[in-house]
C-alpha cells in the first residue's frame, strides 16, 4: 500500500541533514511552506544550501533560517525585497554565499534536474556578467549560454490539497516554483492545507504523486 | 525644464499598448501603466509568478493572500485568466509569446543595451529576477524611467557603465522629458514632453539624439 502521509511537520523534516541542499517553493508570500520551514528551524539542521526564488522577508520563512545561522549559501533570483533584513545582514557580514540566477534560468535548471536532462542553451544572460565563464554557442545567428541542471537533496513544497498517494493541486499564484521543485529533489516533502480522505480527481492533479515522498497537513494560509 | 509626473509618463506609455496585447509590467513605475490603458482595449497582463490576466486590487475583505503579482501586491483574476507554474511562465517570455514588456532602468545605451539589475556597489546584493528572461524573449521592450538620476547625471548614454541585463534589447524609452526610439543609428526623438525644447532634452542626455 502507498501512503505518503506522515504524523506531523516535525516527522516530515526529520530526514534533513546538515549541509543538505534544500529547495523551498514560493514567490513573495504565496506558496511558501511556512509550516515546514518552522519545523526545519526547530529540527536544527545547519550549513544548508537554500534554493528558492527569494531569500525571505521579515522574521518568517527563509528569514528565520538565516536569522538562526542555518544557511551557508542561497541560490536565488531576487534576494533583495522589502524587509529582507536577515539576508542583507548575513550577506554584508559575508556569512552567506549568494549565487544569483535569472528567474527563468532557475526554473529551467530545476526542471532539467527533475526531467533527467544534462542542461540546456538559453539566450537569457548572454553577453552579461551572469554568463561569465560559461560555455556559449551561436544557434541560428543568436548567442546562447549553456546552463547546468540544478538538483537538490530535499524540496519543501506547499500545496492546497494532497491525497495519500502524494498527488497535489495548488491554489492561485501559490503554484509558482512548487511543481517543478517537487520533481527535482531526491526527497520531496509537502505541507498541504487539506489532506483528502480519498483520491484526488485525476483531472485536477497538477503534480503526480510519484514525485512526492511525504505529506503533512498544515492548514494555515498566510 | 518641465517634467511630467510619473503617472503622466505611465499614461503616455499606456496609449501605445494596443487592443489585444499580452503585456508584462515590471515592478515599480512600470506597474502604474495598467491603470491608464484607454477604455475599450482588452489587454492581458502577465505576471511572472504565474498569472495571465491580472485584475485590479481586490475589494476590502475579498483579498486572497495567495493571489499576488510580481510586486507582491494583492490582485484579482479577470474573465479569461489562467494560472500556471514557473517553467510555463518563463516559456511565455523566452518563447516570444508576449507582445510587450515594460521595465524600469538604471541606464539605457544608444545601441539598446539595458542595465537594470545591479549597480557597481558590491555591498548591495544584486537582484535580477525575471528581467534577463523578458528582454531576450519579448519583441518590444519599453523602458519607463526618469530622464536623469537624482544627482542630475544622465541615464541615457552612449554605453552603459553598470552590468548589463541584455544587449541591444530596448525598443523605446519613455521619460519625464521625452519619448525616444532606439534605432540602428541610436536614439531618435519621437516626442518631447510639453514645454521642453529639443536642446533642453539633448543637454541632459549622455548620447546624441536624432531629431
Amino acid at each position: 500500500m502507498i501512503d505518503k502521509r506522515v504524523a506531523d511537520l516535525a516527522a516530515a523534516v526529520a530526514p534533513i541533514h546538515d549541509g543538505a541542499a534544500v529547495m523551498i517553493g514560493g514567490f513573495g508570500s504565496a506558496g511558501i511552506p511556512y509550516g515546514l520551514i518552522d519545523a526545519l528551524v526547530a529540527h536544527g539542521a545547519g550549513g544548508l544550501t537554500i534554493i528558492s526564488n527569494n531569500a525571505g522577508a521579515g522574521e518568517e520563512g527563509i528569514s528565520a533560517l538565516l536569522r538562526e545561522g542555518r544557511v551557508a549559501k542561497v541560490i536565488c533570483s531576487y534576494p533583495r525585497t522589502p524587509g529582507s533584513i536577515w539576508f542583507e545582514r548575513r550577506y554584508e557580514a559575508k556569512e552567506v554565499d549568494l549565487e544569483i540566477v535569472p528567474q527563468g534560468t532557475l526554473a529551467e535548471r530545476i526542471r532539467a534536474a527533475g526531467s533527467g536532462l544534462g542542461g540546456f542553451f538559453t539566450p537569457t544572460a548572454y553577453g552579461t556578467r551572469l554568463a561569465e565563464g560559461k560555455e556559449t554557442r551561436m544557434i541560428d545567428g543568436r548567442g546562447y549560454v549553456f546552463e547546468q541542471p540544478l538538483p537538490a537533496d530535499f524540496a519543501l513544497i506547499r500545496a492546497e490539497a494532497a491525497d495519500r498517494w502524494g498527488n497535489l493541486r495548488f491554489h492561485a499564484t501559490a503554484r509558482n516554483f512548487n511543481p517543478v521543485m517537487a520533481m527535482a529533489a531526491r526527497h520531496t516533502i509537502v505541507e498541504a492545507r487539506q489532506v483528502l480522505d480519498g483520491p484526488m480527481e485525476p483531472e485536477a492533479v497538477v503534480t503526480p504523486g510519484i514525485f512526492v515522498k511525504s505529506v503533512a497537513r498544515y492548514a494555515v494560509r498566510p | 525644464m518641465i517634467r511630467l509626473s510619473d503617472d503622466d509618463v505611465a499614461r503616455r506609455l499606456a496609449r501605445d499598448i494596443p487592443d489585444g496585447a499580452y503585456v508584462n509590467l515590471g515592478i515599480g513605475m512600470p506597474n502604474r501603466v495598467a491603470s491608464f490603458v484607454p477604455e475599450g482595449r482588452e489587454v492581458m497582463y502577465q505576471t511572472e509568478n504565474g498569472l495571465l490576466g491580472v485584475g485590479p486590487a481586490p475589494d476590502a475583505g475579498m483579498a486572497d493572500p495567495e493571489l499576488i503579482d510580481a510586486s507582491k501586491k494583492l490582485v484579482t483574476t479577470i474573465p479569461g485568466s489562467a494560472f500556471f507554474d514557473h517553467p510555463t511562465s518563463f516559456g511565455m517570455m523566452r518563447g516570444g509569446h508576449l507582445d510587450i514588456a515594460v521595465l524600469g532602468a538604471y541606464q539605457v545605451a544608444e545601441n539598446g543595451d539595458l542595465a537594470n539589475w545591479a549597480t557597481l556597489d558590491d555591498n548591495y546584493p544584486p537582484a535580477v529576477g525575471g528581467a534577463m528572461d523578458l528582454v531576450v524573449g519579448v519583441p518590444r521592450i519599453y523602458i519607463i524611467m526618469r530622464h536623469v538620476n537624482r544627482d542630475g547625471s544622465p541615464k541615457l548614454l552612449e554605453k552603459c557603465t553598470y552590468p548589463l541585463t541584455g544587449l541591444g534589447v530596448v525598443s523605446r524609452v519613455y521619460t519625464d522629458l521625452a519619448v525616444l526610439d532606439v534605432t540602428a543609428d541610436g536614439f531618435r526623438l519621437v516626442e518631447l514632453a510639453p514645454g521642453n525644447s529639443f536642446e533642453d532634452v539633448q543637454s541632459v542626455t549622455g548620447a546624441r539624439i536624432a531629431a
